[in-house]
């Protein structure tokens, strides 16, 4: 059953409205993510959930219990902050026993349970070290622990990976995503980096200017995006604008040619009416494969080695596509300025609702 | 939260009582001259007095010649010191803050023991000797800010590559120093100016042993034998106060402004 | 190694050459006068060494004045302190708008500069005998100031006159120091279950108190040099160490040159003192502030 609930949470401050009318509920042990632009007030609902900011309308319940109007330091939950927040005159260990010992826990009981909150974050050998003596990544790492020693009802994580290098990153997401299923604690996870959110999540939250755009699973998310803001900002997906030809045969018009799609897909668009179809950079292939059954014909703007993959973008009749291919040192990539063509399968155009 | 407002109102508007009673205490009295009604003739009392006149100028003479002084010895040093001597840095910023430690008061006394007319450099025993003996003095007191004042700006300058370009293009070290340091690092020269001026101008202890006509010895002698018209000085001192800190601020915006720039 | 030895000696010697000037100036009028009136306070008039000076700093009325000094600097360093600190804190951490903090760290530059002559002329205007707070008090509030023992040339008064400097300065020392704070990490208490009581006492004391009493120290030591207020304010009547130093200088009133040097060099000592605990605590509190 739903643990954590938000119902119809708005914010302002003062005239402005930074947070609408947001809903969802989120079950115990769920690890929740939450996308969005910046600005969008991500941040927001989160100190709304932590008690930093009073909700301007709606309840936040956790565990059945109404939230509004309860101070942060009697909720009951954790925080891990963008820039750490360690206490800088504390050492790893007393940051950790921090909030043991404003709760009056007994000594002994505090030590053990420091040291299973450091083993758990495996820098139990730091445990003496200040603060400024350690890299972001381990200084993360602390505020990791420091939140779940108090074992909270639920934890929240703002951005707690942006002020970090890449591979630390990687790494440390998918360390945050195993101490959470250890301890199956309730979490919500603030980013705005689609692929982090995509790699670990149970569900993601796509918000956009204040409002819940889509709330799904990552492949829902970004197989199915519900709105065009969503498909625009999850993956880096091509916008074509398209006509319905014939509804029964379910064939509209793209870049010039006819393609059938599944019926499904219309989405209930009639004869004659503009619609917006998007194709995900991976679909498109340079090679035609027994699969594939249109080719789009374009000039190629760009040529963009990415490492594994080569980013190449074409210009087909004034519309910009763009897609993905294996890096392969045997064969030679696009040239800028030729004419190439890329083949794709119609079942993978999504028809994005306007 | 709002508890938090409350005290923190509270705090400002007892602080603004503190520091605004007196203000308008010495307004008050100095408008008191006049029997039975507010006037200006204290101040009109304080314009007409010839040593207020000749005191206050010779005070300006005084602390201009310390800036120039000041700066012409403090530029040079503080630059070689960075470029050629890094390693004298921490000697030469503990001898800058030592007037910090050692009051104006016990430097002065000094001075008088060594220059005075019975000693090996009796500067004591002349006009020129004793002004520059102040001058001395003044740049001694101003060397905290001043050498800090500079020292920063030089920080956001590149010093050694700029010494080199201009020496990869010829340039003597005389066209160096003033063409290139002296510009770039003229806002925290400024604002150390403009500190050692409000310190110069208003300064009574070091000018009063040394027996110069200059302003802050006058406005105690006034202090003692006039009823109004200390208060009006006061209040033209706090005026002129005023006027230095907001040039400060607008040569420190302007020395951030350029750091930002660059 | 030979056609390389004098070319060194010669960068050498235009290293040394370069800084000379300023080497000169801070001998002759910075170290020079200062050494020599410590060195005047170890020997007699004859050029004995002695210790005799400093012992005599310890009879009556040196002492007392001493004392007195000592009195004035700590409580207006104190009282400096404690406002300054208060009102830093109102305008660094209370959500007060911006106008309120750039009008009060202006107004504090302003006022820390306004000490010497003027200041104690203000001071007079404001409760000397005829002053307008005294008289408001008397007429208004039927309150006679000076009739329940207040004055201003007293300790009170003093103190009183020398927080119109001390406590700008606090503020404007502090107030960086408080806006070092990071707002997360009061939240990052606050979430641990904290109270604003048991943050202030686990994270912002034991942060802050180096640069609180670092700028303490400060303080004192800015009041204990302070001599043309002082001067200003009570003439020659009020006996504390820079008023007791000024009527020596003009006219040897000890009758001893060298126990003159020993009032100096004790002043020496004791702002030295305060500023060196000042600079040390100051370093340890950038510690934290990486
Ligand atoms: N205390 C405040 N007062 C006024 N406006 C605020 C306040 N806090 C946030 N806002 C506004 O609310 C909006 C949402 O802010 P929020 O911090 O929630 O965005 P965010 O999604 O977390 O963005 P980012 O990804 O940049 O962290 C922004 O437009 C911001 O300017
Ligand atoms: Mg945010």
């Amino acid at each position: 059953m739903s643990y954590l609930e938000l119902s119809h949470v708005q914010k302002s401050f003062g005239i402005v409205k930074v947070v609408h009318d947001f809903n969802m509920s989120i079950n115990e042990g769920e690890f929740v993510s939450f996308l969005g632009p910046s600005g969008c007030g991500k941040t927001t609902v989160l100190r709304m959930i932590a008690g930093f900011e009073s909700v301007t309308g709606g309840t936040i319940t956790i565990g059945g219990v109404n939230q509004n109007g309860l101070k942060p330091n009697k909720r009951n939950i954790g925080m891990v902050f963008q820039a750490y927040a360690l206490f800088p005159n504390m050492t790893v260990a007393e940051n950790v026993a921090f909030g043991l010992k404003v709760a009056g826990t007994s000594k002994a009981e505090i030590e053990d349970r420091v040291k299973e909150m450091l083993d758990l974050i495996s820098l139990g050998h730091l445990a003496d070290r200040y603060p400024y003596q350690m890299s972001g990544g381990q200084q993360q790492r602390v505020a990791l622990a420091r939140a779940l020693a108090n074992k909270p009802k639920v934890l929240l994580l703002d951005e707690p990976l942006s002020a970090l290098d890449a591979k630390i990153r990687v790494s440390l997401r998918e360390e945050i995503r195993l101490i959470q299923r250890k301890l199956g604690i309730t979490t919500i996870f603030v980013t705005h980096d689609q692929e982090e959110a995509l790699s670990i999540s149970d569900r993601i939250v796509v918000m956009n200017a204040g409002i819940a755009d889509q709330i799904g699973t990552p492949s829902d998310i970004y197989n199915r995006p519900a709105t065009r803001f969503v498909a625009g900002f999850v993956g880096t997906l091509n916008i074509l604008e398209a006509k319905v030809e014939n509804r029964e045969a379910a064939t509209v018009r793209v870049a010039g040619r006819s393609i059938n799609i599944p019926p499904a897909n219309l989405n209930g668009a009639g004869d004659g009416a503009a619609i917006t179809v998007a194709l995900r950079p991976e679909a498109l292939s340079l090679s035609k494969t027994p699969s594939s059954d249109v080719a789009l014909d374009g000039r190629v703007t760009s040529v963009n080695f990415l490492g594994s993959v080569i980013r190449t973008r074409m210009d087909v009749e004034g519309q910009q596509v763009s897609f993905d291919m294996f890096n392969n040192p045997g064969l030679q990539p696009p040239q800028i300025g030729e004419i190439a063509t890329a083949h794709f399968k119609a079942s993978d155009v999504l028809v994005i609702p306007n | 939260m709002t508890a938090k407002k409350f005290w923190s109102w509270l705090a400002v508007f007892v602080a603004a009582f503190y520091f605004i009673v007196p203000l308008l205490a010495t307004l008050e009295f100095s408008m008191r001259m006049r029997r039975g009604t507010y006037s200006f003739d204290a101040y009109r009392s304080v314009f007409a007095d010839d040593r207020f006149a000749s005191t206050f100028s010779y005070s300006v003479v005084m602390a201009l010649i310390t800036i120039v002084v000041g700066a012409l010895l403090i530029v040079p040093t503080a630059y070689w010191v960075r470029l050629r001597m890094p390693y004298l840095r921490p000697v030469v910023e503990f001898v800058t803050l030592l007037p910090l430690v050692v009051p104006a008061i016990v430097i002065i006394f000094g001075y008088l023991r060594l220059y005075n007319s019975s000693s090996w450099l009796p500067l004591t025993n002349t006009d020129m000797g004793a002004n520059a003996l102040l001058v001395f003095g003044f740049m001694t007191m101003s060397l905290p800010y001043m050498y800090r004042a500079v020292d920063t700006a030089m920080r956001t300058i590149d010093v050694a590559v700029l010494t080199e370009a201009a020496e990869s293009l010829g340039a003597s070290w005389p066209t160096i120093l003033f063409r290139c340091i002296f510009p770039n690092v003229l806002t925290g020269v400024l604002s150390g100016a403009f500190i050692t001026f409000a310190i110069a101008v208003g300064e009574f202890t070091m000018p009063s042993l040394l027996n110069r006509p200059a302003f802050g010895p006058y406005l105690a002698l006034i202090g003692a034998n006039k009823a109004y018209e200390p208060p009006a000085l006061a209040m033209i001192a706090f005026a002129m106060t005023w006027v230095s800190i907001i040039l400060i601020n607008i040569t420190t915006r302007l020395q951030k402004g350029a750091a930002g720039a660059r | 190694m030979a056609a390389t030895q004098p070319l060194l000696n010669r960068r050498l010697i235009t290293d040394w050459l370069g800084i000379a000037p300023f080497a000169i100036f801070a001998v002759m009028f910075l170290i020079a006068p200062t050494v020599y009136l410590v060195s005047g306070a170890f020997v007699d008039p004859n050029g004995n060494l002695t210790l005799q000076n400093l012992i005599d700093l310890f009879q009556p009325n040196i002492l007392a004045a001493y004392v007195i000094s000592i009195k004035i600097s700590a409580a207006s360093a104190i009282g400096g302190a404690i406002i300054g600190f208060a009102l830093a804190a109102a305008i660094s951490l209370g959500g007060l708008p911006s106008w309120v903090r750039s009008a009060v760290l202006t107004f504090c530059g302003v006022a820390s500069n306004f000490a010497g002559v003027p200041l104690a002329f203000a001071f007079l205007a404001t409760l000397g005998r005829l002053g307008l707070l005294t008289i408001v008090l008397r007429d208004v509030f039927g309150f006679n100031l000076y009739g329940a023992g207040f004055n201003l040339l007293s300790f009170l008064g003093l103190t009183l006159t020398y927080m119109y400097f001390q406590i700008p300065l606090m503020v404007l020392i502090i107030t960086p120091a408080l806006d070092g704070l990071k707002r997360e990490w009061s939240e990052a208490a606050s979430v641990l279950g904290a109270t604003s009581w048991q943050y202030w006492r686990m994270v912002v004391i034991p942060i802050l108190w180096p640069s609180v009493f670092g700028t303490l120290l400060l303080l004192f030591a800015n009041a204990f040099g302070a001599v043309a207020t002082a001067v200003a304010l009570t003439g020659s009547s009020l006996n504390i160490v820079p008023i007791v130093l000024f009527a020596q200088i003009r006219g040897d009133v000890l009758h001893n040159p060298n126990l003159g040097y020993a009032v100096a060099f004790g002043m020496v000592v004791i702002t030295g003192i305060s500023n060196f605990i000042y600079i040390w605590l100051r370093m340890r509190a950038e510690r934290w502030q990486k």
